[in-house]
């Protein structure tokens, strides 16, 4: 949290250099002196992991675009060269298309641990909001990106998405013809596409430092959800205890990450893309990646008009509408109390959520068809009612047990029982 | 979070997840009958390629296959890369083996002289694959509509790859369910989606006759045997650098692993005095 700076200028360098710009004081209070809540536990790390994906995202992409060719008639052969005749192209390659898996599995690890809690509840609005609009970015740029190989799924993928921009009555056709510069996805499409992947990330990466920003001004959330008191008793300086504890998670993190890369590496991708895009030939089966099929699902699940909103756009505003529901959740939920860990009731109905989350994954994976649309459509349904009437009525008619007084109480309980827990273990066993 | 909600909710995922991997596995099976595992040597982190297989599968493409089938992803040169069908740790740069430029050599290219005018010459290392027809429609007419994919990226082109591949060419000859109409010029492969194929049986025993080499020990050219080594070969040819992927693999997961350990004492080290 923001307080007074504790940086001493030591050198005449440093003390010369922070009369003028005192970029070393910023780095000593966000990254060495910053004071982090004690108990923090691991998925508190994801924080940490996903600045690791993105920086090896940009640097995997930045040197996939030099060798990579954004031409309908190069595109494919491109990738395959980059792979078989670019030194350690294949490496650069899988890095970018199964890291961009791995950015997404932390980035959900790390909302619904946001979720559960409570990290979006004030004063942390704006951080929350600030992450969503990361999280949209992401999606944005990742279908973008899926896009570059020009393979069958990539060319399909792309024209299933984009027609859910013409869906809008009156001016829709026309605006989808503006955005895919023709009538269909072609090259150019493809172009402004190549351009558009390179430019997001650079725009992900500023937002990020805005998040930042946005985490160090009220400080971390914690397990408890009780706010820091006392800053000498309860936190630790970022550096070393944080800094150690989060190389450590994310030296685990990419040992998944590498078993994916060089052990599995198509794993995770969907076959379909390595076939060349060909407008001749439908896919039987056209699927986004994984990590989209949860709103896939949701996209597909309105299948009747409602009023004046034919069942098309009705999918599209219930798509648009599952993310953009979320800047709107620190103001939906109404309980006093941040972390779930004190609210038993809500806490059942958090685990609901995430599996009604995975539920829309695998609706999402398979085809538009009963029982399939049915259970897409009550999944759709619950991840709204969670957002607007579980969370809303929840606040007012639980009954949460009281959380600790403080962080520091919190740690000396949790010290106290596992000292008895352990002490009655012994005769029992 | 008490930690028996959070043993329980990720033995709850894992048990979705498996479910979600299960089922859409089924799904892309579809009501194809699903293939049988061609169990080689190359598969999983330790599978290795057999370079005497390797050899056998590419004569099996080039004296069978590649008369219908392109494969523009690759050069002669690949086949003499490190763990390629012929490499040679005497030519590091496949272009000056020996064994390449004479395989190449038994192809003719068409290309221009100095002087402008068509010509053709041998082939060399650094020329294309050859192909089987001029372009596309030619290549659709003279199978009767049907256009025979390219097959560098076959293998990881479809789902099950080897083992799809090695079950769609030891699939022929079955008899169709009832009521399968099977059109004339078409044939019933259980594997192939829809059952219906246009390609024609093509294999069949002692098609190629292998050379007398000590790696050929034993090995007879049987439509198994063939099918078994060319889905070799065309597993190496979808992504020729496995070999050294899987190799480098093991190298940075060694490293990733110490560094994980020490980064964990370190963080206790750190911690020691902390009550958190």
């Amino acid at each position: 949290m923001s307080g007074p700076s504790s940086y001493v200028p030591k050198s005449d360098l440093e003390k010369w250099l922070d009369t003028r710009l005192p970029i070393m004081r910023f780095m000593n209070d966000t990254l060495v002196d910053f004071p982090t809540p004690k108990n923090l536990n691991y998925w508190y790390t994801f924080g940490g992991i996903l600045a690791v994906c993105l920086a090896s995202q940009i640097i995997t992409g930045i040197i996939l675009a030099m060798h990579y060719v954004p031409h309908v008639d190069m595109a494919f052969n491109s990738v395959e060269r980059i792979m078989r005749d670019v030194n350690y192209g294949w490496l650069i390659r899988f890095m970018h298309s199964n890291g961009a898996s791995m950015f997404f599995l932390a980035v959900y690890i790390h909302i619904f641990r946001g979720l559960y809690y409570g990290s979006y509840k004030a004063p942390r609005e704006i951080l929350w909001g600030l992450g969503v609009i990361i999280f949209l970015l992401m999606i944005i740029t990742a279908f973008m990106g899926y896009v570059l190989p020009w393979g069958q799924m990539s060319l399909w993928g792309a024209t299933v998405i984009t027609n859910i921009v013409g869906a809008v009555p009156f001016i829709g056709d026309s605006i989808k013809t503006w955005l895919l510069g023709g009538f269909a996805v072609d090259n150019a499409t493809l172009n402004r596409f190549f351009s558009l992947h390179y430019l997001l990330p650079f725009v992900i990466a500023g937002v990020v430092v805005l998040h930042i920003w946005a985490l160090h001004v009220p400080g971390n959330n914690n397990p408890t959800g009780v706010e820091v008191q006392d800053v000498k008793k309860e936190t630790l300086p970022f550096h070393p205890y944080y800094t150690i504890k989060d190389a450590f998670a994310i030296c685990v993190f990419l040992l998944i990450f590498a078993g994916f890369v060089f052990f599995g590496p198509n794993t995770l991708g969907h076959p379909d893309n390595y076939i060349p895009a060909n407008n001749q030939v439908t896919p039987s089966h056209i699927v986004p990646e994984w990590y989209l099929l949860p709103f896939y699902a949701i996209l597909r699940a309105i299948t009747f008009d409602i009023l004046i909103i034919d069942a098309k756009f009705g999918g599209v505003i219930a798509m648009g509408g599952a993310i953009l529901i979320l800047f709107a959740l620190p103001w939906l939920d109404s309980s006093k109390i941040k972390s779930m860990r004190y609210r038993p009731v809500a806490r059942m109905w958090w685990f609901a959520f995430v599996l009604n989350f995975l539920m829309l994954a695998l609706c999402g994976a398979m085809p538009a068809e009963p029982p399939w649309t049915l259970i897409s459509l009550l999944c759709t349904i619950f991840y709204f009612a969670y957002f607007l009437v579980i969370l809303p009525v929840l606040g007012v008619i639980e009954k949460p047990q009281t959380p600790p007084a403080s962080i520091a109480d919190s740690i000396l309980q949790s010290h106290k029982k596992s000292a008895g827990v352990s002490a009655a273990a012994v005769p029992a066993e | 979070m008490k930690p028996t909600f959070a043993r329980r909710f990720i033995a709850g995922v894992l048990g979705l997840v498996s479910v979600v991997a299960f089922t859409s596995s089924a799904q892309a099976a579809g009501e194809v009958k699903h293939p049988r595992a061609v169990n080689g040597s190359w598969e999983g982190p330790f599978g290795r390629f057999d370079r005497a297989q390797l050899q056998r599968g590419f004569q099996v493409y080039k004296e069978v296959c590649s008369g219908c089938h392109a494969m523009n992803l690759l050069h002669y040169r690949n086949l003499g890369d490190e763990h390629g069908p012929f490499y040679d740790p005497k030519y590091p740069n496949p272009n000056e083996n020996p064994v390449i430029k004479a395989i190449a050599a038994t192809y003719t290219v068409k290309a221009v002289d100095p002087d402008g005018n068509e010509e053709e010459r041998p082939g060399l290392p650094a020329d294309r694959f050859m192909s089987p027809f001029e372009n596309a429609a030619q290549a659709k007419a003279a199978n009767g509509g049907a256009m025979p994919p390219d097959m560098s990226a076959l293998i990881k082109a479809r789902h099950n790859g080897g083992d799809y591949v090695y079950s769609l060419l030891t699939g022929y000859g079955l008899e169709p369910p009832k009521g399968k109409e099977i059109t004339e010029g078409k044939h019933y492969n259980p594997y192939m989606p829809g059952g219906v194929i246009a390609m024609g049986p093509p294999l069949v025993d002692d098609q190629v006759t292998y050379a007398d080499t000590e790696g050929n020990k034993g090995v007879k050219p049987t439509v198994d045997q063939m099918s078994h080594d060319v889905v070799a070969f065309l597993s190496w040819a979808s992504e020729p650098h496995q070999t050294q992927r899987k190799i480098t693999g093991f190298g940075v997961m060694g490293f990733l692993l110490i560094l994980t350990i020490l980064l964990w004492f370190s963080y206790r080290q750190v911690w020691r005095n902390v009550e958190h």
